[in-house]
């Protein structure tokens, strides 16, 4: 930990320049874009964008405790699409809509909790837990409902047709609302401070008498919580359920807690930055339909931008001396 | 039950016995599956990941993950087809380019991981993404068919009786494990893994060592991308979509430490044989393929949770149990 007694007024700054670098860059795709194709602003665009990747959003801040505790999970997009097809089910099958969207939040919370006990307990890379359990969940959601379209979803059941003063989105506020009570637990409390204690030096954590078995339980306990938060949204957002997994749905959301500055080595980020992040992501894809680029590129756009975005982290993090 | 008073057998004999456990079974179940016909076309079929899983058992010895395999074999697969088709490259040029594009991809990720210091996981997940959308945004998911019919000898034709893509993987098996077992570079791999800082002062070029493998990773994908091209006669942008978990769990559950160090070629082709033979054995019991991805996933699972379990036997005799991570000092394992 050399250069630690300067480090916090610095991180402090650099956190700060991240998440407005992030919010600069909405700004400007915003104006350039809007520029060209003044449709793109248009406020149901917006609206489209937002409402359409609330959910996104909300897995990130899993995502980005995760990362920040130095693990990683990469069966969320398998989860969503599993508890999305729960969700979904049980709403048609006439359970009381509140049941249909509580019901993944607890499930989704369980699984997670299951999976970091066995990175906790028992020692398990969280690369190899997940890249396991991803498989797991797939295959059995696709062999056990044949992908079958689950439609004829209750009136009641889709979120977005209540808006807050008329204008935010009941999801759009839900995901403002979980990623301020997200970053206020995250830096205001020893529970979450516990999370950078442990990403940025396990072994200073544990003489500091933070468990590492809890913690991690703890960690993956929470992201499996907002995890069944995003299935909900995502489900409640579609008029037709499809039992299958959003195909790359992981790399979209490991993608926006990485680019929102949730540091690669553990130990730093925040998720108003993997917000801001999920954001910019979802403008950028639906911008490149408004300059007429072909969609197929979008995905080559993501892997340029974590690129870029670790790289950026990497030679920061060399010129304040952090790392050799 | 205290006791444990016999040494556990090496991973690689409880594996081959597994293995044998599990044709007979097959055997039994299916009068099908034990035919010279079948058993060829499994290994015809696992051509693709073994050859992927070779250089992937190197890059895990030394610690390291490489994600990007299946994607790197998408883009050396749209490479090929994109080159010849409509770049108007000749189709042997276009093979070499394809090659040389993966070997490239696994260098840009060596390059990154030893000279930025940038972890494997994160560098290999943004190229995961970055060569899929290549590969997507390159190919605007058209598809590339009609190779002329002499492309088709390495995926479809047989030499001496037997596929012509398995004796490339025999090569390859037989490369890596003279490699690993009995070379200097094989015993630095292991060096590296074992405790990177160590293998450093000991004076061994750890970086150009990574560099090495993880060029291979890429290169090894773009061997695969060509002969499941030949195989299929067709290109499409989605190829070799989520082979990386085949791969890491043929390697992890050949005995390859996760955590770097130690591992065998033999032990990753066994693992290769056993996840063909569920593959292929529950499919003919009727099982659909997306059920076999689940038992692929709790095999993964399990076998780390067998091979931690011996593990912890062995070295709970030794020392205390301590939550930090293996010493780094002391080998606390046997050498093969």
């Amino acid at each position: 930990m050399n250069g630690a007694g300067r480090r916090p007024a610095r991180a402090r700054r650099f956190a700060i320049s991240q998440e407005w670098l992030l919010a600069l860059a909405i700004v400007a795709l915003l104006v350039v874009v809007g520029l060209v194709n003044p449709r793109f602003v248009a406020t149901r665009n917006l609206q489209t964008i937002l409402l359409g990747n609330a959910y996104v959003a909300v897995a990130a801040i899993g995502m980005s405790m995760v990362i920040v505790s130095g693990n990683i999970d990469i069966s969320v997009g398998s989860l969503i699409g599993v508890l999305a097809t729960v969700s979904g089910t049980l709403a048609v099958a006439g359970w009381p809509v509140v049941l249909a969207w509580l019901v993944p939040v607890v499930l989704g919370a369980a699984v997670m909790a299951a999976q970091g006990a066995l990175v906790a307990f028992l020692g398990i890379p969280s690369i190899v837990v997940t890249l396991g359990m991803l498989s797991i969940l797939k295959g059995g959601l696709i062999s056990a409902t044949g992908g079958v379209w689950i439609s004829n979803l209750p009136d009641g059941y889709h979120l977005a047709q209540w808006s807050l003063f008329g204008v935010v989105p009941v999801p759009v506020a839900v995901m403002v609302v979980l990623t301020a009570a997200a970053a206020w637990w995250m830096r205001n409390t020893g529970a979450g401070r516990s999370l950078y204690a442990l990403g940025g030096n396990a072994e200073a954590a544990r003489l500091c008498g933070i468990g590492r078995a809890r913690t991690v339980m703890m960690v993956f306990a929470i992201h499996g919580t907002f995890a069944g938060l995003a299935a909900v949204l995502f489900a409640t957002q579609l008029s037709v359920i499809q039992s299958t997994v959003p195909p790359n749905l992981e790399l979209t959301v490991i993608t926006a807690a990485v680019v929102g500055g949730v540091s690669i080595l553990g130990g730093t980020g925040t998720v108003v930055g993997s917000t801001l992040a999920a954001v910019l992501i979802a403008a950028i894809g639906s911008s490149l339909i408004f300059i007429s680029i072909s969609p197929f590129w979008l995905r080559a756009v993501q892997g340029a931008l974590i690129l870029a975005t670790v790289l950026a982290d990497m030679w920061r993090r060399r010129r304040r001396g952090l790392i050799r | 039950m205290t006791a444990w008073p016999l040494k556990l057998p090496a991973h690689e004999a409880v594996l081959a016995a597994i293995l044998v456990l599990a044709l007979a079974l097959l055997a039994v179940l299916s009068d099908r599956f034990f035919t010279l016909d079948n058993l060829l076309n499994q290994g015809l079929l696992m051509t693709e990941v073994g050859l992927i899983a070779m250089p992937m058992t190197f890059v895990i010895i030394t610690g390291g993950i490489d994600l990007s395999v299946g994607s790197a074999l998408g883009m050396c697969a749209i490479l090929l087809g994109y080159s010849w088709h409509n770049w108007g490259f000749p189709l042997p040029l276009a093979i070499g380019f394809a090659l040389a594009a993966g070997a490239a991809g696994g260098f840009v990720n060596g390059w990154v991981i030893t000279r930025l210091g940038v972890p494997p996981l994160i560098m290999t997940i943004a190229t995961l993404a970055l060569y899929r959308g290549l590969a997507e945004g390159i190919s605007q998911a058209h598809s590339v068919r009609n190779y002329p019919p002499w492309f088709a000898a390495l995926g479809q034709g047989t030499l001496f009786g037997v596929p012509a893509q398995l004796w490339v993987l025999v090569v390859a098996i037989v490369l890596f494990g003279v490699v690993l077992a009995r070379t200097t570079f094989g015993r630095a791999l292991r060096a590296i893994g074992h405790s990177e800082t160590a293998a450093r002062f000991s004076g061994l070029p750890v970086d150009r060592i990574k560099l090495a493998v993880y060029t291979a990773s890429g290169f090894m994908a773009g061997l695969a991308a060509w002969i499941f091209v030949s195989r299929v006669g067709t290109t499409r942008s989605d190829m070799g979509m989520g082979v990386e978990l085949d791969v890491i769990a043929a390697v992890v559950l050949g005995g390859t430490s996760i955590f770097g160090g130690t591992g065998t070629i033999v032990g990753t082709v066994l693992g290769l044989a056993l996840i063909q033979l569920l593959k292929d054995g529950l499919s003919l019991t009727g099982v659909k393929g997306d059920a076999t991805i689940v038992v692929i996933g709790t095999v993964l699972i399990l076998s780390i949770l067998v091979s931690n379990f011996a593990e912890r036997r062995r070295e709970s005799g030794r020392m205390p149990p301590a939550p930090a991570p293996r010493p780094t000092t002391e080998k606390g394992r046997n050498e093969p």
